[in-house]
């Protein structure tokens, strides 16, 4: 019915609320890529020659390499001699108290607890400690005293280059070497922050451990590095969230995460990516071409990814597991949101190459406006891993007539013991379904709400409870002006 | 007039280019049940979804009251606040909603339309309670989701249930195809008595089978063909239409 997709597009098309520009006094390098910008990067965070090496090996390789082009999404050829490698506030921090107020409120602003405040008004809230991320540099760090008494490193990766080496050298390209693709090479040669993680052995994690990334600069591009350390049966639970302003011209995002649990560890990874999504008309917005990977290096251990995106003009990512040791078990838990223009392309891999290795993929695409939504996935089982054990979940559920769901499954099997599901269903949102909601009094916007969250329950359930709270509202507003 | 519940008058109504409504007068009083019975394609259902305001019907001609508000400028989500409830012959699924969150989403909307505070968690759940008890109905599926994998059984129990949280002033049952498993028939009629009881509301249900209004005994029965209501009378008239079908009202299809 033609009313109803315009009620559908209506609901999906609500401003973007974290798109405000910060006016802070940046440091930033010249425009463009060459050797002497990377030694600018690797000299501005004042690195040892290890690291610097590390850069120009990645750079020189970049230069034979090629962008990918095989993911559904299209965009115009990317300069990347236009893009602003190296940004960061002037103003200079020394421990949290010392931190620019303006970026402190500039956080506050965006709803992400930068104080170490453990009780509000009388009652003990759910401690997180925060890495804060701006353009190209961790501003601070919360609580790292707190865990530092248990061993846990949480710092910026600048600061762990600096200071734990020995990790950094160890384990940084050990899951996504520096020749690994594309991007992840581009990362490699002129990543500038992010966050370092090490879990000593048998420790369980006190609290959330999250990075805020917010990119505020013009121009720029983020190109973080997050490297997570679960040494033995230790557990751990990370938050990453992000944002930008609303700007016409699109920016690039291109980072890497790299996950080693170790045996009996267990590392929880959950994102909620709100880069700016674009306008309506599909004009601006990031370019989020994402390496994500973990390894369950140990017998036993376990990672789990969840995803919920909903912004970015186009998304490029498949958070994958190589399940190394035996008994490990990876998971892969997404909702992918694309409305208006926006594009993604998303999905895992899963690698058994341990015996009994086990994964769970479930993947939710809803798409909305002119929006593209691709599941890509790759399940591999080696010689080796005797009984492994694969399920996959894949739904898409349309919203309107002009948007795209892609199923690209594929699965490898070389062990004739492994067992390997794999479901897939694609449903348009109904119109029977919404009439069934109006006839009991509920509003277009209430009832479409309702069907998505319902259509995503399974994925919102693994997540950490206030991070659920926040990716339904949020899913909410993204789809306000998609349905009717 | 302060009894008049439903006024269809002189109602058209296509779907794309073709007529399927021809000019249908009806009045439910308060208090009043009515059937409409016809033959398949007569319209029966169309008439329904016309009075509960889903798309896809063009209205071109006639009006539709309820209790003297004109329910044809309203949107389906406003008549079911008003208190027009249709209990859907196929009731849909919703996955992953779990059923007492969908009704307390449901009823809180109708009380916020009437200046009524919306009810919280507790609330809601004694209400729930009060209802399961009156109905003596198993609520095993409350926390299930929204007819998700419910058995024809269940869907009508939930629908039963349904109505009785809801309370609306008017239902409207369609269940052209039901009519041969009389559980079921049971389950839906003992909804609809609930609401026969009271002097205030009024049903309206659509069926082929005589059977039915065994179990709803309505105070008039109309006969639809080709888009109109033909004859109406008492109940007795279900009887005869059983007896000696539709064939005598070929007649009034229009323009034969």
């Amino acid at each position: 019915m033609p009313t109803q997709t315009n009620q559908i597009e209506t609901l999906a098309n609500r401003e973007y609320q974290w798109g405000f520009i910060s006016d802070i006094e940046a440091d930033e390098a010249p425009a463009g890529l060459n050797e002497e910008i990377i030694r600018f990067i690797s000299l501005k965070k004042a690195e040892p020659d290890w690291m610097l090496a590390y850069r120009l090996k990645a750079f020189k390789h970049w230069k034979s390499m090629v962008e990918p082009t095989w993911a559904r999404v299209g965009y115009p050829p990317i300069d990347y001699q236009k893009t602003i490698y190296y940004s960061a506030p002037k103003a200079k921090k020394k421990s949290l108290d010392e931190v620019d107020p303006e970026l402190l409120a500039i956080y506050e602003k965006l709803g992400v607890p930068m104080h170490e405040r453990a009780l509000l008004a009388g009652v003990e809230q759910p401690k997180i400690a925060v890495d804060a991320v701006f353009d190209s540099v961790s501003v601070a760090t919360t609580f790292k005293k707190t865990l530092a008494e248990k061993g846990i490193i949480f710092c910026s990766f600048s600061e762990a280059v600096r200071d734990h080496p020995v990790l950094v050298k160890k384990y940084m390209g050990s899951v996504v070497p520096y020749s690994d693709n594309f991007y992840a090479t581009l990362n490699a040669a002129v990543f500038t922050d992010g966050s370092f993680v090490y879990i000593p052995k048998g420790v369980r994690c006190p609290m959330e451990l999250s990075t805020y990334f917010r990119i505020n600069a013009q121009n720029t591009g983020q190109f973080e590095r997050t490297l997570i350390i679960a040494d033995e049966g230790s557990y751990v639970s990370y938050l990453e969230g992000c944002t930008a302003p609303m700007r016409d011209e699109n920016q690039l995002h291109a980072a890497v995460v790299e996950l080693v649990a170790l045996d009996d560890a267990q590392i929880k990874y959950s994102t909620v990516q709100n880069w700016y999504p674009g306008d309506k008309n599909g004009k601006g917005g990031i370019y989020n071409f994402v390496t994500k990977r973990g390894a369950c290096r140990g017998d036993n251990s376990k990672i789990s990814w969840t995803q919920v995106e909903t912004g970015s003009a186009i998304t490029w990512k498949y958070p994958s597991c190589i399940l190394q040791g035996d008994n490990s078990v990876g998971e892969f838990y997404s909702v992918a949101l694309t409305n208006n223009y926006q594009q993604a392309d998303t999905g895992t891999k899963m690698i058994h190459i341990g015996k009994n290795t086990k994964s769970t993929i479930v993947s939710k695409g809803i798409s909305a406006g002119h929006g593209q939504n691709t599941y890509r996935g790759l399940v591999k089982i080696l010689k080796g891993a005797e009984n492994a054990r694969n399920y996959t979940q894949c739904d898409s559920m349309l919203l309107g007539n002009e948007c795209g769901a892609h199923t690209t499954p594929y699965i490898e099997v070389r062990n004739p013991t492994a067992k390997v599901e794999h479901e897939a269903s694609t449903s348009k949102i109904g119109e029977d379904q919404l009439f069934y909601c109006k006839q009991r009094g509920l509003s277009v916007e209430d009832a479409v709400n309702m069907i998505v969250n319902g259509f995503c329950k399974e994925v919102f359930e693994v997540l950490p409870m206030e991070f659920a709270v926040e990716a339904r509202k949020l899913l909410n507003v993204s789809l306000e002006g998609s349905v009717g | 007039m302060i009894d008049m519940l439903l006024e269809i008058k002189n109602l058209h109504a296509n779907v794309g280019d073709k007529p399927i409504l021809k000019g249908v007068d009806l009045t439910i009083r308060k208090g009043e049940t009515h059937a409409i019975m016809g033959p398949n394609g007569s319209g029966k259902s169309t008439l329904v979804h016309c009075i509960a305001g889903r798309e896809g019907y063009e209205i071109t001609e006639g009006q539709i009251l309820f209790e003297g508000k004109d329910l044809l400028a309203m949107s389906a989500e406003e008549r079911a606040r008003e208190g027009v409830f249709l209990a859907f012959q196929y009731p849909v699924e919703i996955p992953g909603v779990s059923t007492s969150y969908f009704l307390k989403a449901a009823v809180n909307a109708t009380r916020k339309h009437r200046g009524e505070p919306e009810l919280d968690a507790l609330e809601f759940l004694k209400l729930i309670k009060a209802k399961q008890k009156m109905l003596e109905i198993d609520q095993s599926f409350m926390n299930r989701a929204v007819n998700d994998g419910f058995s024809g059984g269940e869907k009508k129990r939930n629908k039963k249930f349904q109505m009785a949280v809801i309370d609306p002033k008017l239902a409207l049952l369609d269940e052209t195809d039901s009519g041969l498993d009389i559980d079921a028939l049971r389950v839906v009629s003992d909804g609809v008595n609930l609401i026969k009881r009271d002097t205030q509301k009024g049903t309206l249900v659509v069926t082929h089978y005589q059977r039915l209004l065994n179990y709803i005994v309505p105070d008039i029965v109309h006969v639809f063909v080709d888009g109109r209501i033909v004859r109406s009378g008492g109940k007795e008239l279900a009887l005869e239409l059983e007896a000696s079908g539709y064939a005598k009202y070929d007649d009034a299809r229009v323009g034969v």
